[in-house]
């Protein structure tokens, strides 16, 4: 009985940074002299208010659960992915080249094309710090940036110059966007809003992530690498190989969410110059969502709707109330903040109940066994 | 048009302005070293840049003074320090992650502020450059390290500063102590949460001091997001220069020449892309990583939160 009081406890404590964080935003408010209330009302009416709002809600958060599931992987393996940015912006680049460049063929094909190039184009972006990782001992937190600042370049370079819209290439003043796709090679709407098969792909991979980390091999192995890679050496697993995969997955759900986000949103890769240009920081919220999630892929869908609705209400509370969305930028860090801060409550939790077992049985059981298992394959 | 690239005019421009570049990441990246050193990885860097350079803006674009607006600065990036410390000592979370939590919370809150108190770009009139009678008018060298502001004087004279304080003094003894072997340190008595509130503290003054090194100093205007990775290139730093002052001075160095070199061959007209010539510091940067990190090993205690064993 107790332990499911504790568990529950453990689900809430992600509720419990969130209203937090929205007690600060309201003191913020209040400092701003606006109406918490009035503003919070803008907010939620801004996500939920009408089936075309829940949808904006829907399609922000598609892009965040791709991500975030990449980071369940990459953060289970105890990789830290920041490149999220950059490796959306590789995906997307790969999976606009081909539905710009092979126009006769059908709209199916080029879709799920489109898709396996983006997996594949954020995957080499996530997979080259995995390398650098492994075999070069450079620190993926310093790759992954740096990889972000070359794929922006990378993705100016390319919408200003080789893949620039013909039409924008005549005017004086250049947007750097790519031509629009064909509208047969466009995901297909779900509803009479702007929802996107891309969100029930999202949501599909959630649970593929699921059983890849826990029911399978490898999954198995990537998450032992995280807990423990000393131990997982000696049990005979190849840690470096592990790590790359577990980067490079993580890279590829990312560049999945840019090509999403080209397919399903946009119709074409277009920018300010700045990474969050196109990606509107998704590779950064999507870690949010994640650790919201408890680095869980399930927990991540309700996550990712969550943040997706802070963010789409964010716009209609700027206008309503005239507090700049900046404001749930600033509340996302706090919640992030207070997510991590919480987790020294659970882990007190948890080793008193390990003290407590350790006094009933005199040996308690070591996790050894598991390890072992997996040496004999 | 490659070979105005070789020019003596040209030449001391590159380096004069590479050498003003390195300032901000100077500042940052030795402030990391500190906290690196200590066991704790900083990666809100980012976050406390921007709020300094906001802070140091509009500080003086308000009240006139720049160096109210310098100290302005530097309070807002103690009092980041001094939150992520509690966050990261009292609390253990994991470093990296509250570091992201708090670079969003000080992309959010400068854009915030920005919107809120000025609305528009301004400009402000920076720190001058400092004429030193004699050192000023040797040719070249005069040019290139004796015509800048005190800002940047600040950032060189800080590497051999901060190379002394933690290899010759004792506190930099127990700062290292506590980032190599925090349960050692405790136990000859060196308070390992003060050692690392010390350092987490002092690198966010130095993240704040950074900001306002471009706000101030530098570029001498506000916009959001200014800082555009410049704070996580500060962290990579000094994994670059190997946790070592002179080492971050050398990464730091080589970072911004060749940022400074992009900037001249795009002046000149050059046809190179720009966006591939901005590309190349990071480019750079990475292979240089891959040629020398795997031989320098980190902090043993780093990204380690301490707890004594009761």
């Amino acid at each position: 009985m107790r332990s499911k009081l504790s568990t529950l406890f453990d689900a809430l404590l992600p509720v419990i940074a969130t209203l937090a964080a929205l007690a600060v935003g309201t003191v913020m408010l209040l400092l701003l002299k606006v109406n918490p209330i009035e503003a919070y009302a803008a907010l939620w009416d801004g996500a939920f208010g009408s089936a075309n709002s829940f949808a904006e809600t829907l399609v922000k958060a598609t892009p965040l659960l791709l991500v975030a599931l990449g980071i369940c992987i990459s953060f289970r393996g105890d990789v830290i992915n920041i490149g999220g940015e950059g490796q959306m912006i590789v995906g997307a680049v790969l999976a606009t080249w081909v539905g710009l460049t092979f126009t006769e063929a059908p709209g199916w094909l080029i879709i799920a094309l489109a898709l396996v190039a983006g997996f594949v184009g954020g995957g080499i972006w996530g997979g080259i710090p995995g390398v650098l990782k492994a075999y070069f001992n450079v620190n993926e937190i310093l790759s992954t940036v740096m990889m972000n600042a070359i794929a922006v370049q990378l993705m100016n370079f390319l919408l200003r110059g080789p893949m620039i819209d013909p039409a924008q290439a005549e005017l004086a003043s250049k947007i750097p966007q790519t031509a629009r796709l064909i509208d047969e090679f466009h995901l297909a709407r779900l509803a009479p809003t702007r929802l996107h098969a891309g969100a029930l792909i999202a949501v599909v991979l959630a649970v593929v992530v699921y059983i890849l980390l826990w029911r399978t091999i490898w999954g198995y192995r990537i998450r032992a690498v995280g807990q423990n890679p000393h131990a997982s050496r000696y049990a005979g697993i190849k840690v470096s190989r592990y790590m790359v995969l577990a980067l490079l997955l993580s890279g590829a759900f990312a560049g999945l969410a840019g090509a999403v986000q080209v397919y399903g949103v946009n119709y074409r890769m277009i920018t300010d110059g700045s990474a969050s240009g196109f990606t509107g920081s998704a590779g950064f919220n999507g870690i949010v969502a994640a650790l919201f999630g408890q680095l869980h892929p399930l927990w991540s869908i309700p996550a990712s709707i969550l943040f997706g609705a802070l963010l789409v209400g964010a716009n209609k509370m700027q206008r309503v109330v005239q507090v700049p969305s900046a404001l749930i930028t600033v509340l996302n860090g706090l919640v992030v903040v207070f997510v991590v801060s919480s987790e020294i409550w659970r882990h007190r939790r948890q080793r008193r109940r390990l003290a407590a077992a350790g006094e009933e049985e005199a040996q308690p059981k070591p996790d050894q066994p598991q390890v072992q298992k997996e040496a004999g394959q | 048009m490659i070979t105005e690239l070789f020019s003596t005019t040209v030449l001391i421009g590159i380096l004069a302005s590479g050498i003003r570049l390195a300032t901000p990441y100077l500042y940052a990246a030795i402030g990391e070293t500190f906290s690196q050193k200590s066991g704790v990885l900083n990666l809100g860097v980012e976050g406390q840049m921007l709020l300094g350079c906001f802070a140091a803006f509009y500080v003086t674009f308000t009240t006139g003074s720049l160096w109210l607006g310098l100290l302005a600065a530097i309070a807002v990036g103690a009092l980041m320090g001094l939150a992520m410390a509690f966050v990261t000592v009292n609390l253990r979370a994991q470093q990296g992650i509250s570091g992201i939590g708090f670079y969003l919370f000080g992309l959010g809150m400068s854009d915030l502020l920005f919107q809120r108190l000025m609305g528009t770009v301004e400009t402000v009139q920076g720190f001058p450059k400092i004429y030193i009678p004699g050192l000023s008018e040797i040719p070249g060298i005069g040019e290139i390290f004796f015509n800048q502001n005190i800002l940047v004087y600040g950032a060189y004279l800080l590497v051999p500063l901060a190379w002394f304080v933690l290899n010759k003094t004792t506190l930099g003894l127990k700062i290292r102590a506590v980032g190599e072997n925090p349960d050692a340190a405790d136990s000859l008595g060196v308070n390992v949460a003060r050692v690392r509130y010390f350092t987490i503290i002092l690198g966010g003054i130095l993240s704040g001091v950074a900001g306002a090194s471009l706000s101030i100093a530098l570029l001498n205007v506000f916009q959001q997001n200014m800082t555009s990775g410049l704070g996580f290139i500060a962290v990579a730093l000094v994994y670059f220069g190997a946790w070592h002052p002179v080492g971050v001075l050398g990464g730091a160095l080589l970072f911004s020449m060749v940022n400074s070199l992009q900037l001249w061959v795009q002046v000149l007209g050059i046809p190179i892309p720009s966006d591939i010539a901005v590309m190349m510091p990071y480019v750079l940067t990475i292979l240089v990583l891959v040629a020398t990190v795997s031989r320098v090993r980190a902090p043993s205690a780093l990204t380690k939160p301490f707890e004594r064993d009761e």
